[in-house]
């Protein structure tokens, strides 16, 4: 082809409302036939001024509002309000509290990589994995409502602890929900790892290079993925974390090319096996921590003025909140920052020089959850 | 003779006497023509009566009403009929079918209308049907109509020429194989028109992809047909049929071809591991996208005729047609070979359970790559054998 005429390109606009795009999104991609030559992500058609309205609620009725920043990572957000508050405040968790916060964001974090599986399953056009993901999620959405009475929206994380103590039973139904998982996901795994076809789907497309990812700012699995290894869970730690032993999946760490979208693949499957692990070790902690000390302590309507930041481990990558309070019972500015935001801005140098079957592949990767990208 | 029973009207003549009307298009005996030669017999002789009870002196004997040259002409039109009817209802089968095996595969409850959930397909039709006719404006539309028409027309053409068994079929000469495939062959321009008409990139992209799969595929199924004439040494499917009765089921010897038929008539058929024509997740249904409403409906029921053709000529091909080893045609030879057919469309269901779309180029390369070498392999060996003297 003539590369001085540009006629033979075009700009397709893929979205907001598209079968690949998880939410309302719009990837703008030129195409020189099926190659992709360029390609620009836009956002914000779900921008709903989150941030703004906290400002006008009191520093608890904000929890139940973080839930919403995302419907398959409502824990960890709400999680993470919690802890950028108690860390205004400075308080110290109760320690029960502590290891119930690690139980229920680690079954957060599988029941969002299940649904980002389910996703990868439509969007490779395998409708099977779609529905057996979504059938052993919804085991772990189960657990949410043993926990704290809801599936999606838990509000269960509360500023000091938590809302309420496990359940009688609940360890007995999660180890057996884990146990039963484990074996499950085997199942998948035949469908997509083991099978040629899938495999080849995903390899050799989307290309991050470590170096690019720290430019970005690219988190989470996509980052691991891609040979950096950094994981807030284990290098930052917080709640009860650091008194647990796992692994963090990294891979491609000495690959010049950086990692495709099939080791950010790995990477999220392999996450899922490790949160079973730490579930695990935080029931055997539990035991040792007698059943009546409190899950949750009091705290003070008003947070003292000052500006304050935490950050904790997201299903998607690192999500960070920054408060900047003003001594009222009302933060004076709430900021949030997404992982997906971030991850997001790089889909123009992944899907460069691909075909136009893989965007679907490639961002599926990226797991996106429009809620707290626009906000 | 005035009044006349309607019972009167339907009596039973062997095939030879039918033959010595000279307007029977056929030498064989041929059932749908049968039933549709007493449904004529049956429907203008009831007009006939009809017209005795009003006008007594009308002799029925001497009109053109009942003369052979109408009998059997409306025989044939009726014979369409049959043959289009039941090929329709082998497809609605074969959907349900498909649904059933996606159901269980993806553990979950497949159709549940009617009994068994049979009627599903019948709602979807009735649901399509309900729809708005709408076609954007800035389409081409003779191409963005004929196109639509011709895809879908040849579609259940090629369905309706496949014969069920040596009784049941609309056309058998020489060359009906050729003619089956030479219209098979068709819609990879129909469809790279139509998505040139839609005005729509995604169409104008998943016509082209259609096109370049479809050519693709064409050459190593035509490889494979073929081997199987020279085997068989017939261009007449009733003759291929035949000869494995008499020797074995091609399957055996060719069980090479057989895997490169299926995978080639799996993508010939547009379905799911190479369904990028209409790649859902990233075409937005590709090169139907603008076709909308009962269009797109009958899209998919073109798409199930040519499913069913796929599946029915492996079973022609390589699993002995509607004949069953030692036990020749059975007194429902149709039966067979739907039962064939069926079983081989459950391995085109349970692939699209299976496995995920395979990329365009991934898809280039099986064709040219592996199909191809395997079926000229396939070719080589079956030349060996007929050189030796096996077949």
């Amino acid at each position: 082809m003539n590369e001085n005429y540009d006629t033979d390109q075009m700009w397709i606009t893929m979205g907001p409302q598209h079968p690949f795009s998880h939410g309302l999104w719009t990837l703008r991609v030129k195409a020189d036939g099926e190659i992709i030559t360029d390609a620009e992500p836009e956002i914000g058609y779900l921008h709903r001024g989150w941030e703004k309205e906290c400002e006008n609620r009191t520093y608890a009725k904000i929890i139940p509002m973080a839930d919403r920043l995302c419907y398959s990572a409502s824990m960890t957000w709400s999680h993470v309000y919690c802890k950028v508050v108690e860390e205004a405040l400075d308080i110290e968790v109760p320690e029960r509290a502590r290891y119930l916060r690690v139980i229920a964001d680690e079954i957060c974090r599988i029941q969002s990589h299940l649904m980002w599986l389910a996703a990868v399953g439509t969007d490779l056009g395998n409708l099977t994995v779609f529905l057996w993901a979504l059938r052993e999620r919804e085991f772990f959405l189960d657990l949410n409502v043993r926990l704290c009475g809801q599936r999606l929206t838990t509000n269960y994380p509360r500023i000091g602890g938590v809302r309420n103590d496990m359940p009688y039973y609940f360890e007995r139904d999660c180890m057996r929900c884990v146990e039963r998982f484990e074996k499950a996901i085997w199942e998948i795994i035949k469908l997509t790892d083991e099978s040629s076809t899938f495999v080849g789907r995903l390899k050799g497309i989307g290309y991050l290079k470590a170096k690019d990812v720290a430019n970005w700012g690219i988190t989470g699995p996509a980052m691991r993925g891609c040979g950096v290894d950094y994981d807030v869970r284990r290098d930052d730690p917080y709640d009860a974390y650091e008194d647990l032993e796992f692994e963090v999946p990294v891979l491609n760490k000495d690959n010049p090319m950086g990692g495709d979208a099939y080791s950010r693949y790995m990477v999220r499957i392999e996450e899922m096996f490790q949160s079973c692990e730490m579930i695990r070790q935080s029931f055997n902690k539990l035991k040792t921590i007698p059943k009546e000390s409190p899950t949750r302590i009091k705290v003070p309507r008003c947070i003292p003025a000052g500006t304050h930041c935490a950050k904790i481990e997201d299903p998607r990558g690192e999500s960070i909140m920054y408060l900047v309070s003003d001594g009222t019972e009302k933060p004076y500015r709430l900021k949030v920052r997404s992982p997906v935001f971030v991850n997001v801005s790089a889909s123009r140098h992944m899907v460069k020089g691909v075909r136009i079957a893989d965007i679907p592949a490639i961002m599926a990767m990226i797991d996106m959850c429009l809620g707290e990208t626009d906000r | 003779m005035g009044y006349c029973s309607i019972l009167e009207w339907i009596f039973f003549r062997p095939w030879d006497s039918i033959k010595e009307s000279g307007y029977c298009p056929y030498s064989d005996y041929n059932l749908p023509y049968m039933i549709g030669l007493r449904l004529s017999e049956i429907i203008l002789g009831f007009i006939g009566w009809l017209i005795n009870i009003f006008v007594p002196s009308w002799s029925p004997e001497n009109s053109f009403l009942l003369s052979p040259a109408l009998l059997n002409g409306t025989a044939v039109v009726l014979e369409v009929v049959i043959i289009f009817a039941v090929g329709f209802i082998i497809n609605l089968t074969m959907i349900w079918e498909e649904r059933k095996i996606l159901g269980r595969t993806m553990d979950r409850r497949a159709t549940m209308i009617g009994p068994l959930g049979y009627f599903q397909c019948l709602g979807d039709g009735l649901k399509t049907f309900c729809k708005e006719n709408i076609a954007p404006r800035a389409i081409d539309k003779k191409v963005y109509w004929w196109a639509l028409s011709l895809v879908i027309g040849s579609s259940v053409l090629i369905a309706c020429m496949v014969p069920l068994s040596d009784r049941w079929y609309i056309v058998n000469y020489d060359a009906g194989l050729m003619v089956i495939f030479g219209l098979f062959a068709l819609a990879p321009f129909l469809i790279l028109s139509a998505g040139w008409a839609q005005n729509n990139k995604y169409s104008l992209i998943g016509g082209m992809r259609a096109a370049e799969l479809m050519i693709s595929y064409e050459v190593p199924m035509l490889i494979m047909l073929a081997t199987t004439c020279l085997m068989a040494e017939t261009y007449t499917i009733g003759g291929i049929v035949k000869a494995q009765f008499d020797t074995v089921w091609y399957i055996v010897p060719q069980c090479l071809g057989f895997f490169v038929f299926l995978v080639a008539a799996i993508a010939e058929s547009e379905r799911v591991p190479f369904d990028l024509s209409e790649a859902e997740a990233e075409l937005v249904e590709g090169w139907q996208t603008e076709y909308a409403g009962m269009k797109w409906g009958l899209i998919m029921l073109g798409d199930y005729f040519r499913g069913y053709t796929a599946c029915a000529f492996i079973v022609i091909l390589y699993l002995g047609g509607w004949m069953l080893p030692g036990l020749g045609c059975t007194p429902v030879p149709e039966l067979v070979f739907i039962g064939k057919v069926c079983l081989v469309f459950a391995i085109f269901a349970i692939a699209r359970g299976a496995y995920p779309r395979v990329r365009t180029d991934q898809i280039l390369n099986i064709g040219w790559k592996v199909l191809m070498p395997l079926a000229l392999v396939n070719l080589a060996f079956v030349i060996v054998l007929k050189t030796v003297g096996w077949f």
